[in-house]
């Protein structure tokens, strides 16, 4: 996790709010990084993470992670983590007849169908032992990233219903949290993309935007990131804050600064 | 180049540069195992593989691309488990040179082809490659001169620095051809006795389409599920995803898919706005991503995507591969005359750079790149300016768009400067130049005019 933009959300893993849904969002840029921050924060906030990772391997995750201090690895061993990994189930799914249900199942099919073997296992995987003993705080979801799965087939419709059964699941029911990833087309005319990114801003609490400059690369500015707090818990606060920051993304942190401070340019 | 005369000896070094896990967990990204931590070491340690390079970055294993330049633009190299992606020019006159140096870098180096394509027979592709400046054809004529020259060269005794006699004779010519990237000459084709030695599997979709492969049910149209399960079998066959372990010589499988989306292929992406088969394509593209990243293998793929009506096909297909370079000829645009570009043959985009294993990725400084096909080679250059007369033709340019007085004087003055600096590079390579220009962004608002 990035200690910056901790301040900047104004959370440490002991005290983060339950039950939201952070939606992040890239324009023109890689917002993958915030991905590995919100999965690397969850993990040392002792939770219970379910990875739906649709587009890099496990071992890409596991060796940002251990620039960022986690391991996924024995996350995984200790039954912290369950991870999806969405290339290898595809590959498994394609060439080989399953005999039960599958969370890809969708990609054997035809038509566009729904996801509901991916929200099953979802639940299946978050849902809590009744071991007696509370080891892990709250369960968290995250996926990586949504707009691969209008790519495989399914309609932003089918998507939307299966982010609201996680969400009623996960953020309701189980007083967790959901942190998921969808491109911004911009300007190429997706559709799908639009309503599916335009159905997520309305239902999340908090939304996390990459954006690239609008005058193109600079090698010491790397994007600017948009933060807009919506439906704060103290009524009193001004509603839907939002904040700009630019970024520069290093090794193994990324450093924020306001508009136009870089320390290039200083 | 420093890059290539280090390679040699960073392949020889130790270290595996792909940990040897259990069955299951074979992919490509796994990072250089280390010396000290001597407990996990279950596996036998890896010899090398000819062609193959860790990155300087991240340890990531990186094959050639076949032209250096490029290369170097990717930050290395091509990664293993990775697709790189051509959008191809108008005309498709250059993207199938890219396509054949992949190839021929795979010959080369020993490594396994597999080519795919829906046009042109996968023989006939193989026998256009073009020929390497293999080291042994430099070397023979300089074994010639050295020949000649022996007898008086040993006789001459060195008077005050003997000891140097006794020191062995040191080669000056190329040392080894087992180097990272090499060069080929475009204008003559691949020796008929490489091609032979190679092992490559062909799969041309006219012949495969009639004959019956048992074929799984699935919702992609009936040429990509055919290819799919061909790459599926020669991975499994051939043991590139570690299901074999009693191959101990580990190689590298080159996938190359000409014209893929093309409406040889069966898709209708390029002639309807909202075919039918939509998510064909991207489908085929997300499991071939998912049976890379488990096993030694690279691919390119040339995609026609000036010819996809629906933009945001050409944006999911742009997330879904790894490098995506866009070639731009200038055949029949207006950028043909344009007096800047007279040296040029079009625009090389580098589109997209993935982060592997990282949170930052390696990308090049210079954006405004083009390239030209001269005889024999295929050079990419940043744009440089010429010199002073070219400065002077802007200045009563055709168009006569205003451009502050004093940019200008700036930009003129400099312009010596960058055409002494240019020459020296152009001076000092015979292959492919990459200058390096400081001022970026002189030549990209040149450009703007």
């Amino acid at each position: 996790m990035f200690v910056e933009l901790n301040n900047l959300l104004n959370t440490t893993p002991d005290r983060a709010e339950q039950g939201k849904l952070t939606l992040l969002c890239d324009a023109k840029t890689d917002g993958s990084f915030l991905v590995h921050h919100f999965l690397s924060f969850y993990l040392k906030a002792n939770c219970k993470v379910c990875f739906v990772a649709l587009i890099q391997s496990f071992s890409h995750y596991s060796i940002v992670g251990q620039k960022l201090g986690v391991s996924l690895t024995m996350a995984r061993e200790r039954g912290q983590l369950v991870f999806l990994e969405g290339l290898k189930s595809a590959v498994d799914v394609v060439f080989q007849a399953q005999k039960e249900p599958h969370p890809l199942q969708f990609l054997r099919e035809a038509n566009a169908g729904n996801l509901k073997p991916l929200f099953e296992f979802v639940r299946e995987a978050l849902k809590p032992i009744d071991s007696g003993e509370a080891r892990w705080t709250y369960p968290v979801l995250l996926v990586d990233d949504l707009s691969v799965l209008l790519s495989l087939g399914m309609g932003a419709v089918a998507v939307l219903d299966f982010i609201h059964y996680c969400r009623a699941t996960v953020c309701w029911e189980l007083k967790g949290n959901m942190v998921v990833l969808v491109h911004d087309s911009g300007d190429a005319e997706d559709e799908e993309n639009d309503i599916l990114l335009n159905g997520l801003s309305h239902q999340s609490h908090l939304i996390l935007r990459a954006e690239g400059l609008a005058t193109g690369f600079c090698r010491d500015v790397h994007g600017q990131l948009r933060i807009l707090w919506r439906r704060p818990s103290q009524p009193t606060v001004h509603r839907d804050q939002s904040f700009t920051y630019q970024y520069k993304i290093q090794d193994k942190s990324v450093s924020f600064f306001a508009k136009g401070m870089s320390p290039a340019v200083l | 180049m420093a890059a290539a005369a280090t390679c040699g000896s960073v392949a020889a070094s130790t270290g595996s540069a792909v940990a040897t896990a259990s069955k299951n967990n074979v992919t490509s990204f796994q990072r250089r195992g280390r010396r000290a931590s001597g407990t996990n070491d279950s596996g036998p340690r890896l010899v090398s593989i000819t062609g193959t390079r860790p990155s300087v970055r991240n340890g990531q294993l990186l094959v050639s691309t076949g032209l250096p330049a490029l290369d170097q633009l990717l930050g290395g190299g091509l990664a293993v488990g990775t697709v790189l992606l051509i959008e191809e020019d108008k005309y498709n006159i250059y993207s199938p040179l890219l396509f054949k140096y992949f190839l021929a870098e795979g010959i080369v180096n020993g490594h396994t082809l597999l080519v795919a394509s829906a046009k042109e027979d996968p023989a006939n592709i193989l026998q256009e490659l073009p020929a390497p400046l293999l080291d042994d054809k430099c070397k023979k004529e300089f074994d010639e001169d050295v020949y000649n020259h022996k007898t008086p060269e040993s006789n001459i005794k060195m008077k005050i620095a003997w000891r140097y006699q006794l020191l062995p004779k040191m080669e000056i010519g190329p040392v080894s051809s087992s180097r990272f990237g090499h060069y080929y000459d475009a204008s003559k084709r691949m020796p008929q006795e490489l091609i032979e030695a190679s092992n490559w599997h062909g799969f041309f979709l006219p012949e495969k389409i009639s004959s019956t492969l048992k074929v799984e049910p699935c919702s992609l149209t009936p040429g990509y599920t055919k290819l799919l399960q061909f790459i599926q079998n020669i991975i499994y066959e051939e043991g590139f995803d570690g299901s074999n372990p009693q191959k101990k010589q580990r190689n590298i499988l080159r996938i190359g898919i000409q014209n893929l989306g093309s409406p040889l292929w069966g898709d209708d992406i390029c002639c309807a706005e909202n075919g039918g088969n939509s998510h064909s394509l991207t489908k085929f593209l997300y499991v071939l991503r998912g049976l890379l990243r488990t096993s030694l293998s690279a691919c390119i793929i040339t995609m026609p995507t000036h010819l996809i009506q629906n933009k945001a096909i050409i944006a999911r297909v742009t997330t879904l591969s790894d490098i995506v370079v866009g070639l731009e000829s200038f055949i029949g645009s207006e950028r043909e005359t344009n007096p800047l570009y007279k040296d040029y043959h079009g625009l090389i985009h580098i589109r997209q750079i993935p982060r592997l294993n990282n949170l930052i990725c390696d990308e090049s400084d210079v954006k405004d790149l083009a390239f030209k096909l001269k005889r024999k080679l295929f050079t990419i250059e940043a744009e440089v300016q010429k010199g002073v007369s070219t400065a002077t033709f802007l200045l009563d340019g055709p168009r006569k768009k205003l451009f502050p007085c004093l940019f200008q004087l700036l930009e003129v003055a400099c312009i010596p400067w960058l055409m002494a600096s240019s020459s020296v590079f152009k001076a000092s390579n015979i292959g492919e130049s990459l200058c390096y220009q400081l001022s970026g962004f002189f030549s990209a608002s040149l450009l703007h005019f």
